[in-house]
């Protein structure tokens, strides 16, 4: 492969090759394999902890620095140690138990969240070898996984016996259900181009091009769209109404206290970096670095920075673009966000899939129009 | 004014016409309707804004002021007084159907003073629970705390609204009706809830996510202040205009002074009301600041929400320099103000006007012109010309309704006849009308300073008064143009060195009594921003 040619001495591959050899020359396959498992997952985890952390941190400087403050800036240098602080204070808080609510359904809707976006999570590949799950079918599996959380939502909002929760889950609902059709189809129009559902596929076909480009018009589309429905998936502003804090305090959370609170807390940081790294798999060659075909030194020096750097670097790219779009816009409301879904995203996303198929049969793709591999 | 008073006469014949500070109009309980209708009416100079309602303990009987002007030409007032025949079970009849304003005044009077209206659609107590006894405001009530003891059990709510209606044959009849019927879904928007700016209680019932139908319920934070202020001396009672709309508690106190040195005829001095004016410019412009920011905020912006703090902080830091407070600033004084301006103001204020400038283009560049901000605003909470007189709906909030209704201009206090500047009118009537009203009377504010900040004559800050002030006999008003709207002030001095009855007429409750009528049909995401735009603040409401 051509991927070989260049040198990455940065990357994990070897490191992880010699983990799984070392394991083999000892140990029976089956124990092997576990042994991976559980380390494949506690990584995951703990990734999936730090990444948030991280994320909650990032959000408030940045808000901090779009709304002319200056953000956390006493517990540790720089505030660094204010979002660990966080996460030990919820843990600690005290569980409150609403009376005359289904205690059984309140308790099980944060782990929906929370099980949703961490399963989406493994799907995900960070770097090259840094992928746990590559099903052929990985696109299906992340939409299919990711909409499992809307239950959550709504679990919540009927049990916690509350009117605001019960208007903030009825929203959500509606509003997930919208917007999941937008950005199924806008990942349909990629895979169209791209002619394959598996992640890792994907992104080889993506080294000289990345599907953005590929795809020029109808990609760029399909793109701007999937940034604004997966803007809406993840209920964040301009799109959270289900939580909008001026009308509803808290929407559907209002009721969760302590670490079920911190679930959905959690669960929403984690579905913006999940929505963020699968815009960045689909459309902008996942963990590749920009190469240009025939430019061997250029792509040499590119190929020095390591695949989970150009990964999480699109990712944070995405991410921000997120914030600013969330601290800049005042809040739809639920008629507009869904006239928004089925009077414009949905039609233009129909017509867009039509255009793309057509783009690929008349070989007007940038890779065939300029023969790039 | 002559004509109107031989209207009064043809009217209403044994009507008893003054000309004190007002043209002042006694009649009949009876008669009352009939004269005020004919007044409203009035084809040339119709007076159909409902200035203030203001119930009375006169002693042997319990009475009711209203104080009445054209919505035409505001200057162009005429009080209106009655009272009820006996103190055992006061009736009068209802003006709500000639003035909606009056609607939510009459309840108050009612938990207040016990004077029931004949007619008025739902006659709840306002501010007081149900089962209050006794009537505050009336002289021989016992303030004893075991009679109404503090209670900390959770109340229902009321929702069954007593009333007491006239049949055509003249029968008085004692009745219930229902606030909500028994499958409404009714959810509560406060008291504790981040969008009503204060402790409110809406309570709402919505079919899906529209509403159909808004019952206020008030007095979270009835502080007695009228009440409290009988037993006081003048220069007692000034503080407690500050802690009514304390975003406009500059303006507020200006009117209580007005009030007092009005009726004391005391000489205030140039220099003061070049301060006075100056300051109660600044303190518009920070009230509207916040006001931008919070509506912004219950959209959901919130940058914005902190770019307004951002700019209001600029003026509390010029208050802070001048007199130590930075909200509640306690400048003015009875004859003048207490503090003198710093050495370096002049520098401040001159350097905050392009500031501000700046920062309104940023504004107009960042929000005004949105997308989404347009669609939240445009076309939603439509209050029209005719409402808002009838609901006595004034400030930004009555203009962006098309109707000039600018104390400043009408009634020039201080020196607001000396200086050249717009009255901010758009006749929308949207929420965006009012929206764009408050950022156009920053601009307008920052001419009025313009022209003042450089020719502040040197002299007296202060007028002399005795130590103790006593006040003429006689009814008093002053009228000032506050952040949110006019705001008054009535006393009833007896020539004493307390007020026999105060009262003040709260622009805010005017705003919230539009808020049932606006927003109906509306969405419930569009109740806060509606409410946003209307800007109400509720210690003003409840006093």
């Amino acid at each position: 492969m051509m991927l070989l040619n260049y040198s990455q001495p940065l990357e994990l591959t070897k490191l992880i090759k010699w983990f799984d050899n070392l394991l083999r020359a000892s140990l029976p396959e089956f124990w092997t394999l576990l042994i991976e498992f559980v380390v494949v997952a506690l990584a995951l985890l703990a990734v999936y902890v730090v990444v948030a952390l991280l994320l909650i941190y990032a959000e408030r400087k940045i808000t901090a620095f779009f709304q002319a403050r200056i953000g956390p800036n006493r517990a540790g240098k720089w505030g660094l140690l204010q979002s660990p602080a966080d996460m030990i204070k919820i843990l600690l808080k005290e569980i409150i138990k609403i009376s005359r609510s289904d205690r059984f359904l309140f308790f099980a809707a944060p782990f929906f969240m929370i099980v949703a976006s961490f399963a989406t999570f493994a799907a995900i590949p960070f770097g090259q070898s840094l992928h746990a799950i590559d099903f052929n079918i990985g696109v299906l599996y992340v939409i299919a996984i990711s909409s499992l959380g809307i239950i959550g939502v709504f679990l919540a909002g009927w049990s916690s016996n509350n009117k605001y929760s019960m208007i903030g889950a009825m929203r959500s609902g509606a509003q997930f259900v919208s917007y999941e059709l937008s950005a199924g189809f806008a990942l349909m129009t990629i895979v169209v181009l791209s002619g394959t559902m598996q992640f890792s596929e994907m992104i080889e076909g993506q080294r000289y091009c990345w599907n953005i480009f590929n795809g020029h018009i109808s990609s760029l589309i399909a793109f701007v769209i999937y940034l604004i429905s997966g803007h809406a998936e993840t209920n964040r502003g301009p799109f959270d109404l289900p939580e909008a804090e001026s009308e509803l305090t808290a929407g559907y959370h209002t009721e969760y206290s302590g670490i079920m609170f911190g679930y959905y807390y959690l669960a929403e940081y984690l579905n913006m970096f999940v929505i963020a790294s699968i815009a960045t798999t689909v459309f902008l060659g996942g963990y590749l670095p920009f190469e240009i075909q025939g430019w061997d030194g250029f792509n040499q020096i590119m190929n020095y920075i390591p695949s989970y750097v150009w990964f999480f670097g699109k990712t944070f790219v995405l991410i921000f673009l997120s914030l600013w779009v969330r601290w800049s816009f005042p809040r739809l409301r639920i008629d507009q966000l869904l006239n928004l879904e089925w009077k414009y995203l949905l039609p233009i996303n129909l017509l867009n899939i039509v255009l793309m198929v057509l783009l690929v049969l008349t070989g007007l793709t940038l890779k065939d129009l300029f023969g790039i591999l | 004014m002559e004509d109107i008073k031989k209207l009064i006469i043809n009217t209403v014949e044994d009507a008893v016409i003054e000309e004190k500070q007002k043209l002042t109009v006694t009649v009949d309980w009876k008669k009352l309707p009939l004269l005020a209708k004919t007044l409203r009416n009035n084809k040339d100079l119709p007076f159909d804004f409902l200035v203030n309602l203001i119930g009375v303990d006169r002693g042997e009987e319990l009475g009711v002021n209203y104080l009445i002007c054209s919505s035409k030409d505001l200057s162009k007032e005429i009080a209106l007084k009655t009272s009820a025949t006996n103190r055992e079970n006061p009736l009068l009849y209802t003006v709500t159907d000639i003035y909606e304003s009056a609607h939510y005044s009459e309840r108050e009077v009612y938990a207040l003073l016990g004077i029931r209206f004949i007619n008025n659609p739902d006659m709840r107590k306002f501010f007081l629970n149900s089962d209050w006894k006794g009537f505050p405001l009336r002289k021989d009530y016992d303030a004893n705390p075991d009679i109404n003891p503090v209670s900390i059990e959770s109340k229902e709510i009321q929702d069954i609204a007593p009333r007491i209606m006239e049949t055509e044959e003249g029968q008085l009849l004692e009745e219930t009706v229902k606030v909500f019927e028994d499958d409404d879904y009714v959810i509560n928007i406060g008291p504790q809830h981040p969008s009503t700016h204060g402790v409110m209680h809406f309570r709402v019932s919505l079919d899906g996510e529209n509403i159909k139908k808004i019952d206020v319920h008030s007095g979270y934070i009835h502080r007695g202040i009228e009440k409290l202020s009988e037993s006081l001396t003048y220069p007692q009672i000034l503080h407690f205009t500050d802690r009514l709309d304390y975003l406009s508690a500059n303006m507020n106190r200006h009117a209580l002074c007005m009030c007092i040195e009005q009726a004391a005829e005391i000489e205030v001095p140039l220099r003061a009301q070049y301060i006075r004016t100056i300051m109660d410019e600044l303190n518009r412009i920070d009230s509207h600041c916040l006001a931008w920011a919070t509506h912004t905020n219950d959209l959901g912006a919130t940058t914005a929400f902190i770019y307004g703090m951002r700019e209001r902080e600029v003026i509390l830091q010029i208050f802070e320099k001048t007199c130590g407070g930075r909200l509640i600033i306690n400048q003015n004084v009875v004859g003048g103000v207490m503090f003198d301006i710093y050495k370096d103001f002049q520098k401040d204020v001159k350097a905050f006007i392009p500031y501000m400038r700046e920062k309104l283009a940023e504004y107009d560049r960042f929000f005004s012109h949105n997308v989404i901000a347009l669609g939240r605003m445009v076309n939603i909470g439509h209050l029209s010309k005719e409402n808002a007189i009838a609901y006595g709906v004034t400030g930004p909030a009555g203009r962006a309704s098309g109707w000039s209704c600018d104390i400043r201009k009408h009634i020039p206090y201080a020196l607001y006849d000396q200086v050249n500047f717009k009255e901010v009118i758009r006749t929308e009537g949207d929420s965006y009308a009012r929206y764009l009203n408050r950022l156009d009377e920053i601009e307008q504010s920052l001419c009025i300073i313009e022209q003042l900040i450089d020719n502040i004559p040197e002299g007296e800050i202060c007028a002399k008064t005795k130590p103790i002030i006593r006040l003429p006999e006689g009814e008093y008003h002053a009228r000032v143009e506050a952040a949110r709207g006019e705001f008054g002030v009535f006393i009833e001095s007896r020539g004493d060195k307390f007020p026999y009855r105060l009262k003040f007429r709260s622009p805010s409750m005017q705003l919230v009594s539009a808020m049932p009528l606006i927003c109906k049909g509306e969405k419930i995401a569009d109740f806060i921003g509606i409410g946003g735009s209307m800007d109400y603040v509720i210690p003003d409401i409840d006093r």
